[in-house]
C-alpha cells in the first residue's frame, strides 16, 4: 500500500472552503429537518395518545407509511415525484423557482422522515411517564382536557429530552442522503476533494472528524436542554 | 393520470428484480457479517481488560457517529487501496455494510446479556457451574429471546440502508429504478411503485415484529 500522505492539502483553497461550505450545508439541513421532524412528530406523537380512534388512525397510519419506507426513496419521492403530480405551475415552482430547492426538499424529506420517528419516541414518553398521573389529575377535579393539557402533556414531554438525543444524531447523520440530489453538504464535500486530489485519507478523515465533533455538539445540547426542563430529574423519580 | 404509463413497470420488472435479489444480498451479508464481528465486539466490549474493551468501543462509538453514505465512500476509496487493485462497487460496499452494522449489532447483542439480569449469573455460579457453561445455559438462551426483536428491527433497518448504496452507483432496488427512471424520463412510476414495494415488505415485516413482541411479552 504506497500512499502519499499530505494533510497539508486540507489547509489549501479551495479545499478549505469547500470543507467549510460542506460543513454549513450539513448544519443547516441538519436544523431544518430536525425542526420538521418535532414540530410534525410532536403533533403525531400527542396524536397517538388522545382518545379519538379516528385521530389516532391517522396518527398510527403516517408513522407506519414514513417509517417503513427508505428515507432516500422518500427524498426521491419529495424531489421528483412531488413536482410532477402538482398542477404545472406550482410544480415548477416547487423544483425550480422556490428559494434554493434542493435545501427545502432535502429538510422536509428528511424532517418528515424523522417526524414518524420523533412520534414513537413522544408516544411512548406520554405512555410512560405521564398517562397512569391522568386518574390522580382527574381526582383534582381537573376536567379530562385539562388534566391531559396541564399534567400528561408537560411531564410526558419532559422526559423524552433525553431519548430525542439519539434522534438528533440520526437527523445529523441523515442529512448526507441530501448529496444525491446536488446537496454539497460535508460527505459530498469530502468525496469531491476525494475525487480532485485523490488524497481520500485526509479528504474523508477531516469529514469523520467533524461529524464525530458534531456528535459530541448535539449530545451536549440535548444534555443541557435536558437539564433546563428538569428531565433527568423527572425520569428518575418516574416509576 | 393519462400522462403516466405504469405499463413500463411490467417491462422493467426483471430488472428491477435483479436490484432486488442484490438488496437481499446486502441484507444477508450484512446480518451474518455484521452479527460474528459484532458479537466479538460485544465479547470485547464485556471483557475486564480496557485493551480489549477500549478499542471495541471506541469502534463501535465511530461507526455509530458516522453517516453511512460516508462509511460507503471510505470503503469504495479504501478496498482497492488495501488490496492493491480495482475492485468492484459490490466488494467494498459489502466490506463497508459488514463493518457498518456490526457496531448496531454489538450494541444489540449487549443490550440483550444486560436484560439477563446479574442475580442469575451469580446464582448459576454458585450452583458449580463454569463461565462458560452459564453463558451457554443461562444467560445465552435468555438474552437471545430478548435480542430478537431488536435484531428483527435492525434487519429492516438494514434492508431500508441498502438504499444508499445508489451512491456507489451499485444497482440495488432502488437504484435499478432510478436507471430506468432517467434513461426513460419515468421517475413518478419508478419510485412510487418502489416506495410501494418497500413500504410493504417493511410494513409487514415490522407488524410480525409487533406480533412477536406481543406474544412474548415478559
Amino acid at each position: 500500500m504506497n500512499y502519499r500522505w499530505n494533510w497539508g492539502i486540507l489547509l489549501q483553497e479551495p479545499y478549505w472552503s469547500w470543507i467549510w461550505s460542506g460543513l454549513e450545508w450539513t448544519l443547516l439541513i441538519s436544523l431544518g429537518s430536525w425542526i420538521v421532524a418535532l414540530a410534525v412528530g410532536t403533533l403525531f406523537g400527542i396524536a397517538r395518545t388522545v382518545t379519538n380512534r379516528a385521530v389516532r388512525a391517522v396518527a398510527d397510519l403516517y408513522v407506519g407509511v414514513f417509517r417503513n419506507i427508505p428515507p432516500l426513496v422518500q427524498l426521491f419521492l419529495w424531489y421528483s415525484v412531488f413536482p410532477e403530480v402538482l398542477p404545472e405551475a406550482v410544480g415548477l415552482w416547487v423544483k425550480r423557482d422556490m428559494p434554493s430547492p434542493q435545501f427545502v426538499t432535502a429538510s422536509v424529506a428528511i424532517g418528515l422522515f424523522m417526524a414518524a420517528r420523533v412520534a414513537e419516541q413522544v408516544r411512548a414518553g406520554i405512555d410512560a411517564a405521564g398517562l397512569h398521573l391522568m386518574p390522580a389529575a382527574l381526582a383534582t377535579g381537573l376536567r379530562p382536557w385539562q388534566a391531559y393539557r396541564l399534567i400528561v402533556l408537560p411531564l410526558g414531554l419532559r422526559t423524552i429530552i433525553k431519548p430525542l438525543t439519539s434522534e438528533f444524531l440520526i437527523t445529523v447523520k441523515m442529512s448526507s442522503i441530501s448529496l444525491t440530489i446536488g446537496v454539497l453538504e460535508l460527505t459530498a464535500e469530502s468525496r469531491h476533494i476525494e475525487n480532485y486530489t485523490f488524497q481520500g485519507f485526509e479528504a474523508f478523515g477531516v469529514a469523520t472528524i467533524l461529524y464525530l465533533l458534531l456528535g459530541l455538539a448535539v449530545t451536549a445540547i440535548m444534555g443541557l436542554v435536558d437539564r433546563w426542563f428538569g428531565g433527568d430529574r423527572l425520569r428518575r423519580a418516574a416509576p | 393520470m393519462s400522462d403516466f404509463d405504469w405499463a413500463i413497470v411490467w417491462r422493467e420488472w426483471p430488472f428491477l428484480a435483479q436490484g432486488l435479489a442484490l438488496s437481499a444480498l446486502l441484507v444477508v451479508v450484512a446480518t451474518a457479517g455484521g452479527l460474528v464481528l459484532g458479537g466479538g465486539l460485544a465479547l470485547m466490549r464485556q471483557s475486564s481488560r480496557a485493551w480489549l474493551a477500549t478499542p471495541a468501543a471506541s469502534y463501535v462509538t465511530v461507526m455509530r457517529s458516522l453517516p453511512l453514505v460516508l462509511v460507503l465512500f471510505w470503503f469504495y476509496f479504501l478496498v482497492p487501496l488495501a488490496l492493491g487493485h480495482p475492485v468492484g462497487a459490490l466488494a467494498s460496499a459489502l466490506v463497508a455494510f459488514v463493518l457498518f452494522e456490526a457496531a448496531f449489532y454489538c450494541e444489540i447483542i449487549r443490550a440483550g446479556i444486560a436484560s439477563v439480569r446479574v442475580g442469575q449469573t451469580q446464582a448459576a455460579l454458585a450452583t458449580g457451574m463454569r463461565q462458560a457453561q452459564v453463558f451457554r445455559l443461562i444467560v445465552g438462551p435468555q438474552a437471545l429471546r430478548a435480542m430478537v426483536p431488536l435484531l428483527m428491527n435492525q434487519i429492516i433497518i438494514v434492508f431500508q440502508d441498502t438504499s444508499l448504496v445508489y451512491v456507489v452507483a451499485l444497482r440495488d432496488f432502488m437504484t435499478a429504478a432510478s436507471v430506468v427512471a432517467d434513461r426513460d424520463g419515468r421517475p413518478t412510476e419508478m419510485y412510487t411503485v418502489i416506495a410501494v414495494v418497500y413500504l410493504a415488505i417493511c410494513f409487514s415485516a415490522s407488524k410480525a415484529v409487533e406480533i412477536y413482541q406481543k406474544g412474548h411479552a415478559r
